[in-house]
């Protein structure tokens, strides 16, 4: 079988074997080639001896730098704290009303506070912020307890209806059963209905009304936010918005809690979640600020938006 | 396999006996010459190389016609890499004045007036297979001209040869001094010669990184210290590369590395270009005086052996085309030279196609080469080339300038108000591409009632259409909310993006809107 010889034309040796008559050169490899081979093998020593390689009984050899895959992945994280830190120091630094007068800032406060929502609050909110029933939607233009940065600020902080936080949200709704009967209770829904022009008004039903609900929630129903009373003559329910829905809120009445986050975030992201919530859409200005901050916004609009302002960053976490 | 072939035992007629081990050709001789019958040497004097050496290719000096081409070449292809990110460009002051530029960090690339974005990629892909079917129709028509004249690693090789020449001295001397045991003086010759060699190589290494970057501040701060760190690691590695390449493998990266070769094999057909030697018209060789004494005897090949000393990669054209023949034309230099001293036709070693070499061996007058160029084949990659051109010269006169991309949210979909009106958020992408801000409106069609307005603009302020400033040469994200009257169901709408200064453009994008009917 070994029939080597020299191929003639080619002047090269053969490999031996021949199959229905074809034959295979043995063409000798490149000198460099060999001496790359050997390179590699000097290599794979010198990375066996580098880094982690071998596994062992119960772990792999560490490898002279020490390097490890968490160790990379850890100095990766702080890398990425210590480029966050300067903006969350000037988060800090910023009162949160002054916060949209400086839209660089605002978007880097949106876009952690989105980060912290996903971790946080999504639970209950939902991922898209839009609620479910008993849990609000953040994304409307209805709120509870006010919708401007402060008063969303103070319920992140001190929460709703939390024991052993003196400044939570606090409310009470009774429950009428045994003070109305069915019927009385009834009316109330059909004039609560009536409100948003859902249902025919109905006279029994507004003056049961006005005698034992608008105290809280106004005369027309339009609320009342320090009181935490839902307004009443709009289109949306936290606990739906039929006839039977409200009549079940007034026998029983269901009143959502929220955590306080102020001993569990750190103040940086409750204002950037507060942030967050308030650019979902149906942010409100802070009566006090609102001209200003208008005018400081429209300013900064105006200016010339070349210069290293990155563009392409805006909102782009949202 | 012969039974007797296996070592310590011999088997004859049917008995094994212990015996000394012999080789096959020994065994069966009438085996190993079967198909060669002659020059078969013994079994004993095979070869067993499983290595060999590079053997070192000292090309001679030539001069002539190609030669000069070869000049041309390396001195346009050198310019071109070295001069042309020095280019300035004047684009105003958004954008940056290098004629070509690829600006990695900011995602954009420019090519004199044209700027290409990410997303227009197509368009580097296109010169791409611009360029792939350029090799197919180069090496159609000319053959082999690429690997001969245009390729970074035959011009830097090319280079490099000269660097020899002018340091060691022509082919004879670089033998000699190759030879010569180390001495002092040899390795002076040496470091001198390497010094040049790194030189070269940093500033291969140094002329790429201008590409990506603005030219004269890369190179203040590459002297500074300042630069990147990829700067300086970039120009590492492309020295290194060039120095190895270019001054050490040479022409093993055309025989061993390159695909092309093997490529072009394939491609070539009997109407390609390559460099031949006219063996018809050379065998048998023999010397001027071998043909004087019998004239009639003799080929025009005089064995002088000139074709062989100026090949940059070292081969013998007479052998026939091959892998390592990068078709450069030194050797057609060399052979009409001598053809000429000795008062014989040029031509001996010739650019000719397979079939003009056919009718030539059979009595035909030499056809010019430049006859050969155009064949169907060349016309036909011509025109896919041309049309592939023409598509994107087309594409790249009737682009806009600016885009509108919007993505609604779908989480959540719809959004119901306070008032009962419903709200969809749309995330809108405004593109300006050109090099100064522009204002841009955006208008919605199909939804009546609707009003927008967006994180920048005041919901007090919503509008059924809105301005927006774009920042030159950007992106600009909008956060958009759109509120429809109550009860308004879901279907899809436009919305049109329309510059407000010259040139007018528009662009239009047809999305959905979610209510709570259908």
């Amino acid at each position: 079988m070994a029939n080597k010889r020299i191929d003639a034309p080619t002047g090269t040796a053969t490999v031996g074997h021949e199959w229905d008559g074809i034959e295979e050169l043995d063409t000798p490899l490149p000198r460099w080639w060999l001496w790359t081979f050997y390179l590699t093998i000097l290599f794979a020593i010198g990375y066996v001896i580098a880094y982690p390689a071998i596994p062992m009984l119960h772990r792999g050899t560490v490898g002279m730098l020490g390097w490890s895959s968490r160790g990379a992945l850890a100095k990766d994280m702080s890398a990425a704290d210590m480029a966050r830190q300067s903006s969350l120091e000037r988060i800090a630094a910023t009162d949160l009303d002054k916060l949209p007068a400086n839209p660089d800032l605002l978007r880097q406060a949106v876009a952690g506070g989105s980060a912290a929502f996903k971790v946080n609050c999504v639970q209950c909110h939902g991922s898209g912020a839009a609620g479910s029933k008993g849990y609000p939607n953040l994304n409307d233009d209805d709120w509870l307890w006010g919708g401007d940065l402060k008063s969303i600020h103070t319920t992140l902080e001190h929460g709703i209806r939390q024991p052993g936080d003196d400044a939570t949200r606090q409310s009470m709704m009774p429950g009428f059963e045994g003070m109305l009967d069915a019927g009385q209770m009834d009316a109330v829904a059909q004039h609560v209905l009536s409100l948003s022009r859902k249902a025919k008004p109905s006279p029994q039903g507004g003056q049961l009304f006005a005698q034992n609900c608008a105290a809280c929630h106004g005369a027309s129903g339009e609320g009342n936010r320090t009181l935490g009373a839902p307004r009443l003559n709009d289109a949306i329910w936290l606990y739906g918005g039929t006839k039977e829905d409200i009549v079940r809120q007034m026998i029983r009445p269901r009143m959502g809690v929220m955590p306080a986050w102020g001993g569990r975030l750190d103040p940086v992201t409750i204002k950037m979640l507060a942030a967050y919530v308030h650019s979902l859409g149906g942010g409100e200005q802070t009566p006090a600020m609102a001209t200003v901050t208008s005018a400081e916004v429209g300013k900064v609009q105006a200016a010339p938006a070349g210069a290293d302002t990155p563009a392409q960053t805006p909102n782009a976490r949202k | 396999m012969p039974a007797n072939d296996s070592p310590g035992s011999v088997i004859e007629d049917g008995v094994a006996k212990d015996a000394a081990p012999i080789s096959s050709a020994e065994a069966a001789p009438e085996a190993a010459t079967r198909r060669h019958v002659v020059d078969e040497p013994p079994r004993a004097q095979l070869e067993q190389k499983l290595y060999e050496p590079r053997r070192a290719v000292h090309n001679r000096r030539i001069d002539g016609p190609f030669r000069r081409f070869k000049w041309a070449m390396m001195a346009i292809t050198l310019t071109i890499y070295y001069g042309t990110p020095w280019l300035r460009w004047d684009r105003g002051p958004y954008a940056p004045d290098q004629a070509v530029l690829v600006d990695l960090a900011h995602r954009r690339f420019y090519i004199f007036a044209i700027e290409i974005w990410p997303q227009e990629f197509y368009f580097v892909a296109g010169l791409l297979i611009m360029a792939g079917i350029g090799l197919f129709l180069v090496t159609s028509a000319v053959g082999r001209a690429w690997c001969g004249y245009a390729c970074p690693q035959t011009v830097w090789t090319d280079l490099f040869q000269h660097v020899d020449r002018f340091v060691d001295g022509d082919r004879f001397a670089r033998q000699k001094l190759d030879a010569a045991p180390w001495t002092w003086g040899k390795a002076l010759r040496r470091a001198f010669k390497w010094s040049i060699y790194l030189a070269i190589g940093f500033w291969t290494g140094g002329a790429w990184i201008m590409y990506f970057a603005d030219a004269p501040t890369l190179v203040h701060d590459f002297w500074r210290g300042e630069a990147a760190p990829i700067a300086y690691i970039t120009v590492a590695i492309l020295t290194l590369t060039t120095v190895t390449l270019g001054g050490f493998m040479r022409e093993q990266v055309c025989i061993y590395m390159c695909p092309w070769p093997r490529i072009q094999t394939a491609m070539l057909d009997e109407k390609s270009l390559i460099v031949t030697y006219k063996d018809w018209r050379g065998e048998p060789r023999g010397s001027v005086k071998k043909a004087e004494k019998a004239p009639g005897e003799f080929g025009d090949c005089i064995d002088c052996t000139y074709c062989v000393q100026v090949c940059p990669t070292g081969i013998d054209i007479r052998e026939g085309p091959q892998i390592g023949c990068i078709t450069c034309g030194l050797c057609i230099d060399a052979c009409d030279r001598i053809m000429a001293d000795i008062g014989r036709p040029r031509g001996l070693i010739d650019y000719a196609t397979l079939d003009d070499c056919k009718a030539e061996a059979a009595g035909a007058p030499p056809r010019s080469p430049w006859k050969s160029i155009l064949h169907p084949r060349t016309i036909a990659y011509f025109l896919i080339w041309g049309s592939v051109g023409a598509g994107l010269l087309f594409m790249l006169g009737a682009r806009s300038h600016l885009a509108l991309s919007v993505a609604p949210d779908r989480n959540p979909p719809f959004m119901l108000m306070s008032d009962g009106s419903v709200r969809n958020s749309y995330t809108l992408r405004l593109r300006n591409m050109q090099s100064r801000p522009r204002r841009m409106e955006v208008a919605l069609d199909g939804l009546p009632g609707a009003v927008m307005w967006s994180d920048t603009i005041d919901r007090k302020n919503a509008a059924a259409r809105q301005q927006f400033t774009v920042p030159a040469d950007q992106l600009l994200t909008v956060r958009a909310y759109i509120v429809a009257p109550k009860d308004t169901p879901s279907h899809d709408f436009t919305m049109t993006l329309t510059s407000l200064d010259q040139p007018r453009e528009h662009d239009r994008e047809t999305v959905r809107f979610t209510g709570p009917g259908e």
